[in-house]
C-alpha cells in the first residue's frame, strides 16, 4: 500500500509542469497576433530575463480561462476592443492590480477604476475620403455619414465587427437608441455596396472608385502607408478626425489584465508595468502606428503628421454597456443585408 | 447498409457473427464512443444556460436570411462537388485517356488547399486591384469600377465556388474507391443487356457506389455548414455567422450553443433521411480483384473531353492558387521567411499523423464492432461518435475544454486533498487536447468510410474465416483489413490533410508558444496582411501534397496486385 502511494506521488511529481527559466516566466493569452507582441516581449526579456509564453486566438480564450479556473496557467490576458475587455471583468476572470507605475503611466480614463484592466494603446475610428471626389472639410462628423448627399458613396466593413459595434455604442451613448437607429438606417441607405472585407478594403474601394467615403481604424491606414505595395492606394484618400471640433473622435483600446489564477503574479505585474513604460510604448507606436496610452510618449512620426487626435471623453465603460443594444440595432436595421 | 448483414440470412449470419464474439468489442466501442461524444454533449449542456433568449431577436431579424443563405450554400456546394467528384472519379477509373495516371492523384491536389486560403487568393486575383481587372481596364480603357461590370467574388456564388473547388475531393476519393471495388462483370452484364455506358452508370454503378458517395457528400455538406473563415471573409451570412455573432458580440455562449445544437439536429436528420431512403438496399460485392478493370478506349475528341473535365478543377482548385501563393511568397520571402517554419511544419505533421492514426484505429474498432453486433444500440453508438464533425471547430473546441479542464481540476482537487500537492492542468492546453479534438472532429471521416466499405464485404467471408477457427479479431486482421487497404489509406489520408488545415480548434486549444502552419498563416491573414501569409500557406499546401501522392499510388495499387 505504501509502495503504491509512493509510486503515485512520484508520477504526480513527474507530471508537474517544470519552470522554464531561472528568472521565471509569464504566460499570456492574447487576442492580439503573436508577431505584433514579439518585439515587445523580446525587449522585456532583455531587460528582466523573464521568459514569456503566448497563446494567440481571436475567440475562445475567455472560455478556456474560465474553465481552467484556479489552475489556469495564464497570468495575463491581452485584448483589443473595450467590450471584450469588459467581458473579462464581468465574468470575474481578472483581478485588481494596484501598481504605482501603471497608475502613473496610464491615464485614469484609460484604465479600470479598480485596476482590472489597463489600456496599452488607443486607436481612432476615422473617416477616409477620396482626395479627388470629396472636398476637404466636406464631412467632419459621424452624424453626417447619414446625410443624403452621400447616397451610394459610402463603404464600410460589416456592422457586426467589434470596431463598428463600439462606434455605434458610442453613438447610442451620445444620442440614445432611437436617434442612433435612424442614423444607422441613414448610413445603410448611403452604402455603395454590401458591407464586406476589412478596413483596408474600404480604403482600396475608394481608390477604385467604388465609393468616396469609408470608416476605418487609424493604424490600418498607417500600415498601408508603410507597405510599399499599398502606399499608392492609401495616398489617394484623405483622413478625417470626425467630431474633432465637438465631442471628439471615437477611440477604442487594446488592453491588458491580470488573470485571477495568475501563478506568476509578480512577474506578470512586471510585464504590465513594462508594457506601459515609455520604452515599450514607443515600440508599440512605431510598429503598428497606434496611439500610445502613455501620455509621455509621442505617436510615431507618421502618425504625428496626421495632426493631433482629440479623443471622445466618453468613458469606455459606457461604450461597453451599450454593446448588446448596438449589436441588435445592426440586425434591426439589417445593416449587413443586401 | 449493414442492416443487410442480418437481413440477408438471419438464421445463418447471426450466430456466426455475433454469438460467440467476446463482449470486448462491444464494451470497447461503447467506451470509446462515450469519450468521443463528451465534447458534443458539453456543447448541448451549455445550450441550457443562455445569457438571454436569443431566438425572438433572431426570428425577428436575421434568422430567415441565415437559413436561406445556408441552404443555398449547401445546395450549391453539394451539386458542384457531386458533378466534379463523380465525373472525374468515373473518368480516371473507367476511361483511357492521355494523362489519366497523372490525374488519378492530381485530382486530389485541391484538397491540400485550405478553403480560407483559396478565398484569399482568388480575392486578391479578382478584386479591383488584382491583375485580372487591371488587365481588362488596360485593354478596354476603363477608368474605374463604375465603368464596367465585373462579377463580385465576395458573394454567395463566390463562396460556393471556392468551397466546392477544395471539397470535391471528398466525393472524388470515396467514389473512386467505390468504383475500384466494384466488380467489372456487373458493368459487362449491364452492357450486354443492352444498356448504354451512361445508362449503366446511373442504373448500376452509381446505386452501388451510393453509400460511399453519400458519406463523401455528407462530409462536404457538414464542412460547408461549419465553415466560418470563407463565409466571413466573403460576407456571406450563414447560420455559422449568426452563431459567432451571438457568442462573440452578444457574449452569449449558451445562445451560440443553442444554434450549434440546432445545426447538429439538422445534420442528424439529413443523414438519417439518406440512410432511411436506402434502408431496403443491400449489396455485397463478390470481390474479384484479380479481374482487372477494362477501361474504355475512346475516340480522340472524347479523350479530350476527359482531359478537360479533369484539368479544369485541378487548374482552378490547385494550379492557380498554388502559383499565386508561390509568386507572393517569392516577392515577400525576405519578410516572411522564419526559422520557426521548420518547427511549425514539424508540429503540423506530428499532430496530423498522430490524429490520423488514432482516428483510423478508432474508426476501424467502431465499424467492426458494428459489424459484429448489428444492434440498434450499436448503430446509435456509431452515429453518436460521428457528431463532432457536425459542429463548427471553435464551438467544438469549447466542448473539448469543458471535460478536459473539468477532469484536470477534479484530479487536482483530489491530489490536493490526499497528498497536499497540486497537479495543475494535465490535459488542458496540451498536445493531447489537440489530438483529442482532431479525433473527435474527424472520426466521422474514418468511421464513415470504413463502415461503408465493410458493408460491401459479404458475410460469407466472416463465416468462412470464423468456421476455420479464427477469432473476430483474427478475422479482422487477416480478412477484412487486407481487403480494405484502399479504403483505410483513403480514410487516413483525408483525416491527415484535414488536420493539417484545421484552424479554429487548434487556435483555441494549443499549448503556449505552439504554432502549426495553419495558425501561423492565420495570424497574418487575420491582420489583413495576406502577402505575409503566402509562404506558410504554400508550405501547408506542399506538405499536404506528398502524402496525397504517396497514398493515391497505394490506392491505385490495391486494384492491380495479384
Amino acid at each position: 500500500m505504501r509502495l503504491k502511494l509512493a509510486a503515485t506521488a512520484t508520477i504526480a511529481l513527474a507530471l508537474l509542469p517544470m519552470s522554464a527559466s531561472a528568472d521565471g516566466e509569464v504566460n499570456i493569452y492574447s487576442y492580439r497576433q503573436a508577431y505584433l507582441l514579439k518585439p515587445l516581449l523580446n525587449a522585456f526579456k532583455q531587460e528582466t530575463g523573464i521568459d514569456t509564453n503566448v497563446v494567440f486566438a481571436k475567440k475562445g480564450l475567455a472560455e478556456r480561462l474560465e474553465r481552467e479556473g484556479r489552475n489556469s496557467p495564464a497570468d495575463i490576458v491581452m485584448t483589443v476592443d473595450i467590450s471584450r475587455i469588459n467581458e473579462l471583468v464581468e465574468r470575474d476572470l481578472v483581478q485588481t492590480v494596484d501598481s504605482e507605475v501603471l497608475n502613473k503611466n496610464v491615464p485614469e480614463n484609460l484604465r479600470h477604476p479598480e485596476g482590472k484592466w489597463f489600456a496599452l494603446t488607443t486607436r481612432g475610428r476615422l473617416i477616409f475620403t477620396s482626395k479627388d471626389r470629396v472636398e476637404e472639410g466636406e464631412i467632419t462628423t459621424y452624424e453626417e455619414l447619414a446625410d443624403d448627399k452621400w447616397d451610394d458613396r459610402i463603404c464600410t466593413r460589416s456592422g457586426k465587427h467589434p470596431y463598428n459595434i463600439a462606434l455605434i455604442s458610442s453613438m447610442i451613448a451620445h444620442h440614445g437608441e432611437a436617434e442612433t437607429e435612424a442614423w444607422l438606417e441613414g448610413v445603410k441607405d448611403n452604402l455603395a455596396r454590401k458591407p464586406q472585407g476589412g478596413d483596408r478594403d474600404q480604403i482600396k474601394a475608394i481608390a477604385e472608385g467604388v465609393c468616396d467615403v469609408s470608416i476605418g481604424n487609424s493604424y490600418y491606414y498607417g500600415n498601408m502607408l508603410q507597405d510599399e505595395n499599398q502606399r499608392a492606394i492609401a495616398e489617394q484618400v484623405r483622413l478625417v478626425f470626425p467630431n474633432a471640433d465637438g465631442r471628439g473622435t471615437h477611440i477604442n483600446i487594446s488592453g491588458i489584465s491580470l488573470t485571477k489564477s495568475a501563478p506568476n503574479r509578480d512577474n506578470a505585474i512586471k510585464l504590465m508595468e513594462f508594457l506601459s513604460s515609455a520604452e515599450a510604448q514607443r515600440i508599440y507606436a512605431e510598429a503598428n502606428t497606434e496611439y500610445p496610452a502613455n501620455p509621455d510618449v509621442d505617436p510615431s512620426g507618421l502618425v504625428a503628421e496626421w495632426g493631433a487626435i482629440n479623443p471622445d471623453k466618453l468613458s469606455l465603460q459606457e461604450i461597453a454597456n451599450h454593446r448588446n443594444a448596438a449589436v441588435k440595432l445592426v440586425d434591426r436595421v439589417d445593416y449587413d443585408g443586401e | 447498409m449493414t442492416e443487410a448483414v442480418t437481413s440477408v440470412a438471419p438464421g445463418l449470419a447471426e450466430p456466426l457473427l455475433a454469438k460467440r464474439t467476446s463482449r470486448r468489442w462491444l464494451v470497447t466501442a461503447a467506451l470509446t464512443t462515450a469519450i468521443v461524444v463528451l465534447p458534443v454533449l458539453s456543447v448541448v449542456f451549455l445550450a441550457f444556460f443562455p445569457e438571454e433568449n436569443i431566438w425572438p431577436h433572431l426570428l425577428e431579424t436575421t434568422l430567415p436570411r441565415y437559413l436561406t443563405t445556408t441552404l443555398q450554400l449547401m445546395l450549391g456546394v453539394g451539386a458542384l462537388t457531386l458533378v466534379i467528384g463523380l465525373s472525374t472519379a468515373w473518368a480516371v477509373t473507367m476511361c483511357e485517356f492521355p494523362g489519366r495516371r497523372f490525374f488519378e492523384w492530381a485530382m486530389l491536389l485541391p484538397f491540400a488547399v485550405p478553403a480560407y486560403v483559396i478565398a484569399y487568393v482568388y480575392t486578391s486575383l479578382l478584386d479591383y486591384a488584382g491583375p485580372v481587372q487591371r488587365a481588362l481596364r488596360g485593354w478596354f480603357g476603363w477608368e474605374n469600377a463604375s465603368d464596367y461590370w465585373f462579377p463580385e467574388i465576395r458573394s454567395l456564388e463566390g463562396a460556393t465556388l471556392m468551397i466546392g473547388l477544395v471539397l470535391y475531393p471528398y466525393v472524388y476519393l470515396l467514389a473512386r474507391a467505390a468504383f475500384l471495388e466494384q466488380s467489372p462483370s456487373l458493368f459487362a452484364v449491364s452492357r450486354s443487356l443492352g444498356h448504354s455506358a451512361l445508362s449503366t452508370f446511373f442504373r448500376v454503378v452509381l446505386p452501388i457506389a451510393r453509400p460511399a458517395v453519400a458519406v463523401g457528400l455528407s462530409l462536404v455538406l457538414m464542412e460547408t455548414l461549419n465553415d466560418f473563415g470563407t463565409v466571413d471573409f466573403f460576407a456571406v451570412q450563414t447560420l455559422t455567422a449568426g452563431l459567432f455573432d451571438t457568442w462573440m458580440n452578444l457574449g452569449n455562449l449558451g445562445g451560440a450553443a443553442q444554434i450549434a445544437t440546432t445545426m447538429l439536429i439538422f445534420v442528424v436528420i439529413l443523414v438519417t433521411l439518406e440512410r432511411y431512403s436506402r434502408r431496403r438496399q443491400q449489396q455485397f460485392a463478390a470481390r474479384d480483384n484479380r479481374d482487372p478493370i477494362r477501361r474504355f478506349s475512346m475516340s480522340f475528341p472524347r479523350q479530350l473531353v476527359c482531359v478537360a473535365v479533369c484539368a479544369v478543377p485541378v487548374t482552378f482548385g490547385f494550379l492557380i492558387p498554388g502559383f499565386t501563393l508561390g509568386l507572393y511568397a517569392w516577392e515577400y520571402f525576405g519578410e516572411s521567411w522564419n526559422p520557426d517554419f521548420i518547427q511549425n511544419t514539424f508540429n503540423s505533421l506530428f499532430l496530423s499523423s498522430t490524429a490520423a492514426l488514432t482516428t483510423l484505429l478508432i474508426g476501424i474498432t467502431l465499424a467492426y464492432s458494428r459489424r459484429l453486433h448489428n444492434t440498434r444500440g450499436m448503430q446509435i453508438l456509431m452515429r453518436l461518435s460521428s457528431l463532432g464533425y457536425a459542429m463548427p471547430g471553435a464551438v467544438l473546441a469549447v466542448g473539448v475544454i469543458v471535460p478536459l479542464a473539468g477532469f484536470d481540476n477534479w484530479f487536482d482537487s483530489l491530489m490536493r486533498e490526499v497528498f497536499g500537492l497540486s497537479t495543475g492542468l494535465l490535459l488542458s492546453g496540451s498536445a493531447f487536447a489537440l489530438v483529442f479534438a482532431y479525433t473527435v472532429r474527424f472520426l466521422a471521416v474514418s468511421a464513415g468510410s470504413v463502415e461503408s466499405a465493410l458493408q460491401k464485404i459479404t458475410p460469407s467471408m466472416d463465416m468462412a474465416s470464423r468456421s476455420l477457427g479464427h477469432t473476430p479479431g483474427g478475422t479482422l486482421v487477416r480478412v477484412h483489413l487486407p481487403m480494405l487497404r484502399g479504403t483505410l489509406l483513403t480514410a487516413a489520408l483525408v483525416v491527415f490533410v484535414d488536420c493539417m488545415k484545421e484552424l479554429p480548434a487548434t487556435l483555441i486549444l494549443r499549448p503556449f508558444n505552439f504554432e502549426t502552419l495553419a495558425t501561423y498563416v492565420y495570424q497574418f491573414a487575420s491582420d489583413e496582411r495576406l502577402y505575409h501569409s503566402a509562404l506558410p500557406a504554400l508550405i501547408i499546401v506542399l506538405a499536404g501534397i506528398v502524402p496525397i501522392i504517396l497514398m493515391s499510388r497505394s490506392i491505385s495499387n490495391t486494384r492491380t496486385i495479384g
